[in-house]
């Protein structure tokens, strides 16, 4: 673990596609990885990535396909176009979620402030998602980096909230540690 | 002024930092190191509170968690807290605290005649005596809340900071006594991660009291190896401070770390208190125990204290709690107070033995210093009332009694180990014949105690249980653990058993004999109790009170169960203790609550327009957790008449709202027409792609759960909209049908109400101010209907639909561009006067027109056709709710229906939720019952109509049109006309019918 300062950092919306799918679907598995260039993942919490674009674990049998290279409405219709005549759905939520990043050596500590989840790395390990409440908003938590760094989507209207909630849990990392406080 | 009790060295103080606090007003000394017991012990202050109900004068008992005496009010104003054990209080420069209980002063306190009429106060008192006569009950009641509790609540907002954090861990240990610190390293060293909890302010138990050895050194020696240790180990967490204070199943326990005593400065950010919310896979319960105190005459009396505290005071704190000390037993372990305390100069006037014997190696050395040891006695009595000055004592067999002079009487009757945690998560306890005390029987699945609280009595055995608990529950975690077998060597002499029979062999002679000190429960209370009758453990302590202070009774319950025995002539094994419950110790409000208090206290719910609204002075109304604006009010303008503004600006010109906040749900598939067909009890199936239709979604009881706009967006694919309130619920509901009663269907439902912001435009001017603007040709669009279009460039879904009732469109584009697209139709709207509206016009809109809304004209026992849309209900098609709609009940006539109401003068208001009467009454003494045959859901001023409007639910309604009936408001009857439920104008057309 690094002794990197630990910061809050507001990364704002970021394309996010929701995918509806079925997985066994060898077809549904072949677009999105010609759509995307990445395979949807099957293991509950898990995340398939390349550079800055990443599928993200949401459900059996939903994904979400977030870029930070490609808008919205290109990725969305070059996924619709590859699985044109499956089930499967293609939806545009890019303005429905901002991104806050807690990165830094108390990192965990800050969110196990608000959050029940264990992010220990013995049980949560880098490039693992979860969806999870963090002081009672629904979030979506991403390990993005070992350093550790930590992305959380959160619906756009309690951006605010989770802003200032954010900056009370982070306030005494701020100060110089005193050494008595784990 | 110096400290006269504290010893010239020793303890676990820093002498080199001298504090100076203030207790009722007096200045005094301590230093850091020190609670404010063994400050106030140094300074000779024993007398530290009044208690409960007698009002006797009380001095520290105990030293940890224990104490029931020595509670005190710390800190002023705001940051005041009352009950804090001064045993556990860590001083701090600057520390203030007052004795609780008292009045006008701890030395004169006029509540003290309360025991001189306790002969008239027996257990039960309050309940005998205040019974008759029953109405008088209040008067007693306000008097005696009066009298009640001990100290006094902060009257402001407390200004310090808490928080929560939650934590995992492999293995808990509760304790970081001598057996907790093995349990800790054995599990750490197998590579574990360990949770290290407890209480005090530094670890070591029981140990930082004694003078006990391990492996040949002092045993504290060895507990800051074993600390050093720890910290070193990545995957340990210490919590020092740290009290666990309540144990849920499935190893959920949550604890309360203290960083700053009330009113203590904050030198750090640090918040005051934290609450751990703990989820282990193996808990070690390694609490420790706590001594019992004996029985006898007047044993309440300042000076007498707890044996292992006169001697833990003594070794950790470098304080003597007496000059002259008569140690009482019914054990050889408070031999030991003898032998430490003569170590360190104070003296010992004489060891008082209950058991016939004292021969063992402890008894043997104290009589080798040249103490008289005294066997086979029983406690007359004391002499002293502020302070003990004298023990009185005769053999057991009888005969004179003998006074021994002294000024500290440290007693114990053995040890009771802190089963709590075990019992809260229902762990079985059983009798011990042998010490007399309740221990866990066997284990709980994943709990395991060890050491004393278990009932181990020598720090060996201590220390081996810990060794192998934490060895297991490691390898329990599925780590392999290469610890050795543990044996350290202890010097511990073998040690007489106790005779807890012997304890109560004074307690014949009746007298003041205190089991609960706190609650002033005394040996004749808990007989009194048995002889009415109240002789189980609950009805005992509930009667007589014992063990309800905030002490819990942790010392005087053992004595109260085993007197209760006696009082039934039973084996104490026929005695269950009563379940111990969370929390151990009270948890501060501060620290439930954390750090969601002010700003943080919910989250909040803003849209992407929220900052025009609020630089617009919009009065801001929560809608579930959204922040919505309710009007705009100009500067001194009236609720009313901002609202009239607003409709009227709707009414005849333009005006725009923000309706981001309503649920909207995306579902496609090709079983999309099917489904949404079952969801709604209207046809949407017939829609044509780009057309919406508004629809009421029903439970399986026929009943309105929620209504809104689907509209069609493609051959498989529709999107529907639902209430504010309703979005999270509908959404919900729509996949638990898809998945436990369809999952045939093959459909996705997706919530896009956060990516969406939603424009609406209102009024006749609406069409004219939007053409210019959209690369689409509106005039082409039919009402209700939806276009994919460009509005000012941003791409847009354009509804041509109203909730007012009038013309308007609705525009929904992606959040991110709301703010943006909002303030260009503003600024295009600025020459056909455009205003903004808020929710209070929409709603007067909506009610003109007699749309209904959700959670206004229904309350989950409304229908469709109580509503009259029956015409509606597609009943060739299966939808929810559909078969319910064919009972005999939700079809007869006289069910309660919409109606519109008009009262005589325009003017007059109804309020919202009045009943309707068929008859005038003219006052409610008079009246015989009435029957109410309905009741007002929505009612306004309309400045568009220039009167008052109101819907109401009327029974029999469809059949009363021109009916007068009568409000009833406020002790009076108002005449209201039934109408249709929509309103004429003023100039006498419906409005926009």
């Amino acid at each position: 673990m690094s002794g990197e300062r630990t910061a809050i950092v507001e990364r704002g919306s970021r394309t996010s596609i929701v995918v509806r799918g079925d997985a066994r679907d060898v077809r549904f598995v072949r677009a999105m990885a010609a759509a995307t260039g990445l395979e949807p993942p099957v293991a509950p919490g898990t995340t398939a990535h390349h550079l800055l674009d990443a599928v993200l674990w949401l459900g059996p049998d939903e994904w979400l396909v977030v870029s930070e290279t490609q808008p919205g409405h290109a990725l969305a219709s070059r996924m619709q176009q590859a699985l044109q005549g499956l089930h499967a759905a293609v939806i545009d939520v890019s303005d429905a979620r901002v991104v806050y990043a807690v990165t830094g050596a108390h990192a965990r500590d800050v969110l196990a402030k608000g959050c029940a989840l264990d992010l220990h790395p013995r049980a949560f390990s880098l490039g693992q998602c979860a969806s999870s409440l963090l002081a009672e908003v629904p979030v979506l938590i991403h390990q993005r980096s070992a350093e550790p760094c930590f992305e959380l989507y959160v619906a756009r209207s309690v951006g605010e909230y989770v802003r200032a909630w954010l900056r009370a849990a982070v306030r005494e990392h701020l100060h110089a540690s005193g050494g008595s406080s784990p | 002024m110096t400290e006269r009790n504290r010893l010239e060295a020793g303890g676990r103080i820093d002498r080199s930092h001298p504090l100076e606090f203030r207790f009722d007003g007096r200045s005094l000394t301590g230093y850091r190191g020190d609670t404010l017991a063994s400050a106030l012990l140094a300074n000779g202050v024993h007398l530290v509170g009044r208690s409960f109900k007698y009002h006797r004068p009380r001095g520290v008992l105990g030293i940890g968690a224990e104490e029931p005496n020595a509670l005190v009010q710390v800190a002023r104003g705001a940051q005041t807290e009352p009950n804090v054990r001064a045993t556990q209080l860590m001083l701090y420069e600057g520390l203030e605290a007052s004795s609780q209980n008292r009045w006008p002063s701890l030395a004169v306190d006029l509540g003290g005649l309360a025991d001189l009429a306790s002969s008239w106060m027996p257990a039960g008192f309050y309940y005998k005596t205040f019974m008759w006569p029953a109405r008088l009950w209040p008067f007693y009641e306000r008097a005696i809340r009066r009298m009640a509790g001990l100290g006094r609540a902060p009257a402001a907002a407390d200004p310090d900071d808490y928080d929560h954090m939650h934590a995992h861990c492999d293995v808990l240990v509760v304790g970081a006594g001598a057996a907790g610190l093995a349990a800790a390293l054995a599990a750490a060293r197998c590579g574990a991660r360990v949770i290290l909890a407890d209480d005090q302010s530094e670890a070591g138990g029981q140990l930082l009291g004694e003078r006990y050895e391990i492996g040949g050194r002092s045993a504290l020696a060895w507990v800051s190896g074993a600390m050093a240790e720890l910290r070193a180990m990545s995957e340990v967490r210490v919590l020092q401070r740290t009290t666990i204070t309540g144990h849920y199943d499935h190893g959920y326990l949550i604890g309360c770390q203290v960083f700053r005593e009330p009113g203590q400065p904050d030198p750090v950010g640090v918040p005051r208190q934290r609450l751990w919310k703990i989820r282990a896979r193996r808990t070690v319960i390694a609490a420790g125990s706590i001594e019992r105190p004996l029985v006898f005459p007047d044993n309440d009396r300042p000076g007498i204290m707890l044996a292992f505290a006169a001697r833990a005071y003594c070794n950790r704190y470098g304080v003597r709690s007496g000059s002259r000390v008569v140690v009482v037993t019914a054990c050889d372990d408070a031999y030991r107070t003898a032998l430490d305390l003569a170590a360190a100069g104070v003296g010992i006037a004489a060891v008082v033995d209950l058991r016939p014997s004292g021969s063992g190696h402890l008894p043997r050395q104290v009589r080798a210093r040249g103490i008289e040891v005294l066997i086979g006695q029983r406690i007359v009595g004391v002499r002293g009332r502020a302070r003990v000055e004298a023990l009185r004592t005769q053999s057991s067999a009888g005969g004179a009694i003998r006074e021994i002079a002294c000024d500290l009487v440290a007693m114990s009757a053995g040890w009771i180990p802190s089963v709590h945690l075990f019992s809260q998560a229902r762990g079985e306890l059983q009798f011990d014949e042998r010490l007399g005390v309740f221990v866990p029987l066997g284990r709980l699945e994943n709990v395991v105690c060890v050491g004393a609280a278990r009932g181990t009595a020598s720090l060996r055995g201590a220390l081996q249980d810990g060794f192998f608990a934490g060895q297991v529950a490691a390898q329990a975690c599925g780590l392999a653990g290469r610890e050795e077998a543990q044996d350290i060597a202890t010097v511990e002499p073998e040690e007489a058993p106790l005779d807890w029979r012997g304890i109560f062999g004074a307690a014949s002679l009746g007298g003041r004999q205190f089991v609960d000190f706190q609650n002033d429960v005394t040996v004749d209370d808990v007989r009194l109790a048995v002889r009415e009758g109240y002789d189980a453990p609950e009805h005992l302590k509930r009667y007589t009170t014992a063990g309800m202070g905030v002490d819990q009774g942790r010392t005087g319950n053992i004595n109260v169960l085993a007197l209760l025995a006696e009082a039934r002539a039973e084996a104490m094994t026929t005695i269950a203790p009563t379940t111990f419950r969370p929390p151990y110790q009270a948890l501060s409000f501060g620290a439930i609550a954390g750090a969601l208090v002010g700003p943080l206290h919910a989250p909040t719910r803003k849209t992407p327009m929220h900052d025009w609204h609020a630089g617009r002075g919009a009065v801001f109304e929560n809608v579930g957790q959204w922040k919505r604006p309710r009007h705009y009010p100009s500067a001194g303008e009236t609720l009313q008449a901002a609202v009239d503004r607003e409709c009227l600006a709707v009414r005849r010109g333009v005006a725009i709202a923000d309706v981001s906040t309503l649920g909207n749900i995306d579902v496609q598939g090709p079983d999309a027409e099917a489904f949404i067909d079952r969801i709604y009890c209207t046809r949407m199936s017939a829609l044509g792609i780009g057309r919406c239709r508004y629809g009421l979604m029903l439970r399986q009881d026929g009943m309105i759960f929620d209504d809104g706009i689907a509209a069609r967006l493609g051959e498989q694919h529709y999107l529907v909209s639902t209430t504010t309130a309703g979005a999270a619920s509908v959404f919900a509901w729509m996949e638990e049908w898809l998945q436990t009663e369809w999952p045939d269907l093959r459909v996705y439902c997706t919530s896009v109400t956060e990516h969406y912001a939603q424009i609406a435009l209102s009024g006749p001017r609406s069409l004219e101010l939007l053409g210019p603007l959209v690369d689409i040709e509106l005039d082409a669009m039919p009402f209700m209907s939806m276009r994919e279009a460009r509005v000012a460039g941003v791409p847009a879904r354009v509804f041509r639909l109203s909730y007012t009732g009038g013309p308007g469109f609705e525009i929904a584009v992606p959040a991110g561009r709301a703010y943006e697209l909002w303030t260009t139709l503003f600024g295009a709207g600025e020459r056909f006067g455009i205003i903004a509206y808020g929710t209070e016009a929409m709603h007067v809109l909506r009610a003109e027109r007699g749309f209904i809304m959700v959670g206004h004209e229904t309350d989950g026992s409304v229908t469709p056709g109580d509503l009259g849309f029956e015409g509606r209900l597609a009943m060739d098609k299966p939808f929810i709710g559909k078969r319910s709609l064919r009972r005999a009940d939700l079809l007869r006539l006289d069910r309660k229906r919409l109606v519109g109401l008009l009262t005589q003068a325009p003017d007059c208001v109804l309020p919202e939720g009045a009943q309707l009467l068929d008859e005038p009454i003219d006052s409610p003494q008079s009246a015989a019952p009435v029957a109410m045959i309905g009741h007002v859901t929505s009612s306004y001023f309309s400045a568009h109509c220039a009167r008052s409007i109101a819907l109401g639910l009327v029974r029999g309604g469809q059949a009363r049109l021109g009916d007068t009936l009568y409000a009833w408001v406020d002790g009076r009857a108002i005449e209201v006309t039934v109408t249709a439920p929509r309103f004429l104008d003023a100039a006498g057309k419906y409005a926009y019918g």
